[in-house]
């Protein structure tokens, strides 16, 4: 299939040389793009990773719309998902006709906003930018102002902590009480010191954890406005990474990889106290603390530093569908406050759209879980106060994930902060090149 | 035992052949020599293009810089293959890679043929243990590598906590370099040590029991007539059953990659039991650089063929002549 997408001199040698495989890769391509066509009806596909909850109300637009008919890819996990997506983009086809692209990989989209249809063009009408939060419309444009993703959900942050240890080291317990201590990283790290020294556990969960947080609340991420790597350019960025290191060295690190199966047993064994908390988190918790914890954990309305987001998707077009224009209204009808309230109560994804964070299904959420929390209301007001979204330059998902993620868990194995730091210097120059 | 002896097909060229294989009279025989090939010729269709077709295009690829997005942006060249031998990462990802090997392949040889005998002895229900050595082979790799991350958990770990309960050191699995071999080396082996069994089985069971027999009056003891019997007539097995691991072992990636606790294939923080499978998905997908990544491939394929020749050496050497 990429043979025929790509123009490249091996096309030419190869096809001269062997049209046999070419007739077959022709008979192929059209075998595949050649489905749904007969008699008006419109197939699309639409792909997505892990939940969406988009199961019930693909089923309704497919009989609100007759004549369209969806087809749905679900992958379990989004990395592999993302991998194959990007491979399919280059390669010019496979992808489905409304793709999900993860906040995380936003910026490789970006960075190829041509493979994307522009949807403030070719999309309804009727669709405008207000239907978002301001932040997350803004973060699915690119720099020359297209829109290359419609947002479906968020994560915005707040702390989780662990009340009963917080308690027993003489800390406050409320909710209210510790929301001041979680106001800045200084007072964020201080705490941690005194927590540490009194409960003897751990503060945080990893250094990489707290690191994006703080990465995050940057005006640009690894890489400049002019897609220039910063890391070595930029100070702030050590001096976060001074920050973290030196609090991971003082133990405020359980040392524990988000996710890792050893991550998951210390939740349950309360390996640490406090836990970067975006909306979706609170299910991690519960799923991983387990019944037996239930009530020991709380979340604050605060979060360091101010606000920050981790998570959330759009929903995409890649120019190479066929049908882009019902492609995109497939997109903007399933990004529509009334559906994605309906994905909420489904899944807990929180909605982006302005209309539905005030919606009082939304607003009465509590959890009692978390001690009874009224966790809509209170994410939907974190949600009100992330900034600007950091410009994030193509291959910044990537710096952070394979490159920061790995350098900051060697120093928690041991490395030197300087070590540790080289390591990443050097990995992000070979995602830059 | 006379009559089993004599019951077992001796020459084949003695048995005339049956019908069909014979040309029937009447028939030209030109059509008969065309026909098998098309035949087998679809195979060799889905072969040249899944098999031959991605090599030499992996081939080409890694003669450019060539980004999985952009495509081909400039020819390089030889310069991939030159940047890859001053490349420490690549040279610790095939240090990684050799590590592990020794570490699967030696210990699933020697196991194999001591399960191969326990097999071979009488048992109730052979048909169940043979079942049975070849039930983890059976499972989905995904699935033996969740169970063992949590099993190599470095804090939380089951082993960890059976060494502790023990009064021994626990092991950090992941951040010790030779820890994380062991451990990759384990999975493999746990999953292909009763596969490699049943096939040393076959070869136990084909050795000609008079053999043994011939051997037992002449006053030879069992441990005798395992070395002097059994191991030579394995030979041939044993150099097949050790080729097909290391090939298998010079392309392992799931293990490592499931053991990783981080997203990604950077085999651990420091690239620790990164193997030049893992190296190489990440070139092409982290790193987003198909050049390079092709570069690996085909390095990596000549190691391959390079193992490939040594076994055809070997296997003529060492079988010749007990053929």
């Amino acid at each position: 299939m990429r043979l025929l997408s790509r123009k490249t001199l091996f096309h030419k040698v190869f096809s001269k040389a062997f049209p046999v495989v070419s007739a077959l890769a022709l008979l192929a391509a059209s075998a595949a793009c050649g489905t749904g066509e007969a008699a008006g009806r419109v197939e699309l596909s639409i792909s997505t990773f892990t939940e969406f909850g988009y199961e019930d109300l693909l089923a309704e637009y497919e009989s609100t719309h007759p004549g369209v008919r969806v087809r749905h890819e679900r992958t379990g996990q989004g990395g592999p998902y993302h991998q194959r997506l990007f491979t399919r983009l280059g390669a010019g086809s496979g992808a489905a006709d409304v793709v999900a692209v993860e906040e995380g990989y936003l910026a490789d989209a970006l960075a190829r906003s041509d493979l994307f249809q522009d949807l403030a063009e070719i999309g309804p009408p009727d669709v405008r930018p207000d239907r978002w939060l301001d932040w997350k419309y803004a973060a699915g444009r690119d720099k020359a102002g297209r829109v290359v993703g419609y947002g479906t959900d968020v994560g915005p942050l707040a702390m989780c902590y662990r009340r009963d240890l917080f308690e027993a080291a003489g800390l406050p317990g409320d909710p209210e009480r510790v929301a001041p201590l979680f106001a800045t990283w200084e007072s964020y790290f201080a705490t941690g010191d005194a927590f540490v020294a009194r409960a003897g556990r751990a503060w945080f969960d990893s250094d990489s954890q707290i690191f994006n947080a703080m990465h995050n609340q940057l005006p640009s991420g690894y890489l400049t406005t002019g897609d220039a790597l910063a890391i070595e350019s930029d100070p702030a960025i050590r001096r976060n990474w001074d920050l973290v290191t030196a609090a991971g060295g003082r133990g405020q690190s359980a040392r524990l990889t988000a996710f890792s199966a050893d991550w998951n047993a210390g939740f349950a064994a309360g390996a640490f106290a406090t836990k970067t908390c975006p909306s979706w988190m609170l299910g991690v918790i519960k799923a991983q603390a387990g019944p037996a914890n239930a009530g020991r954990w709380a979340v604050a309305d605060a979060f360091p530093g101010g606000g920050g987001n981790w998570g959330g998707s759009y929903l995409a077009v890649p120019k190479q569908s066929a049908h882009p224009r019902e492609a995109a209204a497939l997109a903007a009808w399933l990004t529509a406050p009334e559906q994605q309230i309906r994905a909420f109560a489904k899944t807990g994804n929180f909605p982006s759209q302005r209309a539905a964070l005030t919606a009082p299904e939304l607003l009465g959420t509590t959890d009692p879980y978390f001690g009874g929390a009224h966790t809509g209301a209170l994410f939907a007001g974190r949600a009100q106060k992330v900034g600007e979204p950091q410009y994030k330059g193509p291959g910044d998902g990537r710096i952070q994930e394979n490159v920061i993620a790995p350098a900051l868990r060697a120093v928690e194995e041991g490395a030197s902060p300087d070590e540790g730091w080289r390591q990443a210097v050097e990995g992000a120059k070979k995602i830059t090149r | 035992m006379n009559t089993r002896t004599t019951a077992r097909p001796s020459c084949p060229d003695t048995v005339p052949l049956p019908g069909p294989l014979a040309v029937p009279a009447g028939r030209r025989p030109v059509k008969s020599t065309v026909e098998p090939y098309l035949l087998i010729a679809p195979f060799f269709l889905v072969f040249a293009l899944v098999g031959v077709f991605p090599l030499l295009y992996s081939g080409f690829v890694s003669l450019y810089d060539w980004d999985l997005l952009d495509g081909p942006t400039r020819f390089v060249g030889l310069g991939n293959y030159a940047a890859l031998l001053s490349d420490a990462q690549f040279g610790r990802a095939l240090a990684n890679t050799l590590s592990i090997l020794a570490m699967t392949t030696v210990p699933q040889v020697v196991i194999a043929v001591l399960l191969a005998a326990l097999l071979d002895t009488r048992l109730r229900a052979p048909t169940a243990w043979r079942v049975g050595v070849l039930l983890p082979c059976a499972m989905g790799v995904a699935a033996v590598g969740v169970v063992f991350a949590n099993l190599f958990g470095p804090t939380f770990g089951f082993v960890n906590a059976v060494l502790q309960h023990l009064g021994l050191t626990p092991v950090d699995w992941q951040s010790n370099r030779f820890a994380s071999h062991l451990a990759i080396a384990t999975m493999v082996n746990w999953r292909w040590t009763g596969y490699n069994a049943l096939i040393v089985l076959a070869a136990l069971q084909a050795i000609p029991r008079e053999l043994h027999e011939a051997a037992t009056v002449d006053g030879a003891g069992p441990v005798r007539r395992f070395t002097a019997i059994t191991l030579p007539l394995l030979r041939p097995t044993l150099v097949f059953v050790v080729v097909t691991s290391t090939i298998g072992g010079l392309q392992l990636f799931t293990e490592p990659k499931l053991l990783d606790p981080l997203p990604g294939t950077n085999g651990g923080a420091t690239h620790q039991f990164q193997t030049a499978n893992l190296y190489l998905y990440q070139s092409a997908f982290d790193n987003q650089s198909l050049g390079y990544a092709s570069a690996i491939a085909c390095t990596l394929t000549l190691l391959v063929a390079l193992v490939a020749v040594a076994n055809h050496v070997l296997t003529r050497h060492l079988a010749g002549p007990t053929r």
